[in-house]
């Protein structure tokens, strides 16, 4: 393993135990039982095969909004449009799977389809102005984020909405719609296979394909992959058609999955989390599922916390920022990056002098 | 149709644009001064949050509405000084480090409100203060202006001074000289001598001081309580205002407005059977389309040259 994956390494490790030690802090501070609070915070989410799944069912949409995340970071783009595309594809899968009928398989199929349709949909826009005009690719997705609501809410306002149902929800999805359970006694859906399958299809674009390697060079120098020929504009698009395809599969997976109606009254704050599991895993795709794992950990050790002690959830959110600051830090930690390298010199040094 | 006309041409609807565009004129500017200087601040939403829960709070504990707006104006700088210390020395994206605190914000007031308040909600149950409205003597007697002009919060005036005080910061001052360069050229700026570290903080400072006042009227002024993401979506409207008023406190502040227009036609017409969810996006898409146009001409120019 090289010096820089290691280091890496050593700086997620550090920042999960950084938010781990706070978070026994904040209980210890707060509950009336803080070695009863720390006990269930830690190992109570391994306890039952409910909260394992629990564990599987909230990983599933963090790992479609990391993997969205972790392809448009891979060319140092900070498009934060991943929330519009999870409403947007939740609302035209939705539309799908109250008004179609077909078939078992197909028609979540179809579904899911649609949803990534949309994703693209959205995701185009922010790609192309940036590729071609080199338009700001964080305000304008931005921008995207706050039309799809509105046109989201629009639609499930006027055309989707359930008025025999007090809350505003849309009507139900037809049962041939929904993605199947597939661990019994827990919630665990057919999504978190659809998300592995996912993150192998990203991992092989980027590393095993011909256009993955463009993104990636074009990632580490723009410049230089234009000169070598490289279309960056092509390349920009690209990551953008994926990262809306992977966030729109997640958004309507979510629905189709948890949900027997679209519930979503506000934007589900996914898209900001993708940004954080992508860091966490370091933008590799396989990374995505174990940080997502590890995130979603939390959250259900939060929300048992929550619930058998007294501590609020909210906790989680001040683990997360810490995570993300912490990992994102370029100089945390450097000098022990400092060192190591220092280490590499003399001892290479050494080997010449001793050869001499 | 008339109707609506009539609704929209009332002082009472002057008013309550004015009323809504107060924090996004806050938090335009702080967006406007951090992104000046190289280091564009992202977190307004967040910094707003935080502040209009430690107003609420405080003016609570201590009885008093100045004490309020103090705490709702350190606790914005303090956060902002948190993002300044991991961008400028721990080197983190000043984006990343943005969504950190947005998140940090959302869930940590929540947190706090229900040590506080016991609950999750809002903040009814603890009786905190609001900043007082001011009513202009002499300007409040004549009609129909003294309607327009008078009887605001107080900070929508100080809203106001925001914006000449961010004008006069920029363009008359040595410290927005120095802003400026160092977000047009560090290296340059760091040649002649103009510590970049240290006028980035200051720039991310001043906009935690805007983000702070922002906060405070939310909860102080805009409405007397403090409930779950109150600021929802102002931090980010203001980042569209200031894109689209091209980086410039005027221009900001006139597109802030432009998006308090839209907001309080919203309202209206959803009174009047229009579909409001709609109405709401014009803003945005005239940003997209404004930011679009701006970007094809600048294209086009660096093509020709």
């Amino acid at each position: 393993m090289n010096r820089e994956r290691s280091f890496h390494m050593l700086r997620t490790v550090t920042a999960m135990l950084a938010a781990i030690l706070v978070a026994f802090v904040i209980i210890l501070f707060i509950s009336d039982q803080p070695a009863e609070s720390i006990r269930i915070f830690l190992l109570e989410p391994f306890s039952s095969k409910r909260y394992l799944g629990n564990i599987i069912e909230t990983m599933t949409p963090l790992v479609f909004s990391g993997l969205a995340m972790a392809v448009l970071f891979q060319t140092q783009l900070f498009n934060l449009g991943g929330e519009g595309v999870f409403f947007m594809s939740g609302i035209a899968g939705s539309m799908l799977a109250i008004w179609l009928k077909l078939p078992p398989v197909a028609f979540p199929l179809a579904c899911i389809a649609a949803g990534a349709l949309a994703g693209v949909a959205v995701m185009l826009v922010p790609g192309v102005l940036r590729a071609k005009y080199n338009a700001n690719e964080m305000v304008t997705s931005l921008m995207m984020n706050n039309i799809c609501y509105g046109i989201g809410c629009y639609i499930l306002n006027n055309v989707m909405r359930d008025s025999a149902v007090s809350s505003l929800v849309s009507y139900k999805y037809r049962t041939a719609a929904r993605l199947p359970v597939i661990l019994p006694g827990t919630r665990v859906h057919l999504g978190i296979v659809i998300a592995v399958l996912c993150a192998a299809f990203v991992y092989v674009f980027l590393y095993r394909t011909k256009s993955g390697l463009e993104v990636r060079a074009t990632g580490a120098n723009a410049k230089f992959s234009q000169y070598s020929g490289i279309s960056v504009t092509r390349v920009i698009v690209l990551v953008h058609v994926i990262a809306g395809a992977v966030a729109g599969i997640g958004g309507i997976v979510e629905c189709l999955g948890l949900h027997q109606r679209f519930e979503w009254t506000a934007l589900p704050g996914y898209g900001f989390d993708g940004a954080m599991i992508a860091m966490l895993a370091g933008n590799n795709p396989f990374g995505v599922i174990g940080a997502a794992a590890f995130v979603a950990y939390l959250r259900v050790g939060a929300d048992l916390v929550n619930r058998f002690a007294d501590v609020p959830t909210e906790m989680i959110a001040i683990l997360q920022s810490i995570v993300i600051l912490l990992i994102s830090a370029e100089k945390f930690l450097h000098k022990y990056k400092q060192k190591w390298i220092e280490k590499d010199i003399s001892i290479g040094q050494g080997a010449s002098e001793a050869a001499a | 149709m008339k109707e609506f006309a009539k609704l929209v041409l009332s002082s009472d609807f002057v008013y309550s644009i004015f009323r809504v565009t107060t924090p996004l004129l806050f938090a335009s500017m702080g967006a406007v001064i951090s992104d000046i200087a190289g280091v564009p601040n992202i977190a307004l939403e967040g910094l707003m949050l935080m502040a209009a829960f430690a107003g609420m709070y405080f003016s609570f504990l201590f009885q008093s509405a100045a004490m309020g707006l103090l705490m709702a104006l350190a606790t914005a700088v303090a956060f902002a000084g948190v993002l300044a210390f991991f961008t400028l020395y721990y080197k983190t994206n000043i984006i990343l480090g943005g969504i950190a605190l947005n998140s940090l914000a959302s869930g940590g007031t929540i947190f706090f409100l229900y040590l506080t308040a016991q609950d999750k909600g809002t903040s009814v149950a603890l009786a905190s203060k609001t900043l007082p409205n001011l009513n202009i003597p002499i300007v409040q007697d004549l009609p129909v202006i003294g309607k327009i002009l008078s009887g605001y919060n107080v900070l929508t005036y100080v809203s106001i001074l925001a914006v000449v005080f961010t004008w006069l910061l920029l363009g008359r001052t040595s410290l927005g000289y120095h802003i400026r360069a160092v977000g047009e050229k560090k290296e340059a700026a760091e040649s002649v001598g103009i510590s970049v570290v240290r006028t980035q903080a200051a720039a991310l400072l001043l906009s935690g001081l805007m983000c702070g006042f922002g906060g405070a009227f939310m909860s102080m002024g805009y409405v007397s309580w403090f409930s779950r993401d109150m600021v929802s979506g102002r931090g980010w409207i203001a980042l569209a205002a200031e894109a689209m008023g091209r980086q410039t406190a005027v221009g900001s502040a006139a597109t802030s407005l432009l998006f308090g227009v839209a907001d309080a036609v919203s309202n209206a017409a959803a009174t009047m059977g229009l579909p409001s969810d709609l109405v709401k996006t014009i803003p945005y898409f005239a940003t997209l389309i404004g930011l679009t146009l701006f970007s094809v001409r600048t294209w086009r120019k660096s093509r020709e040259a």
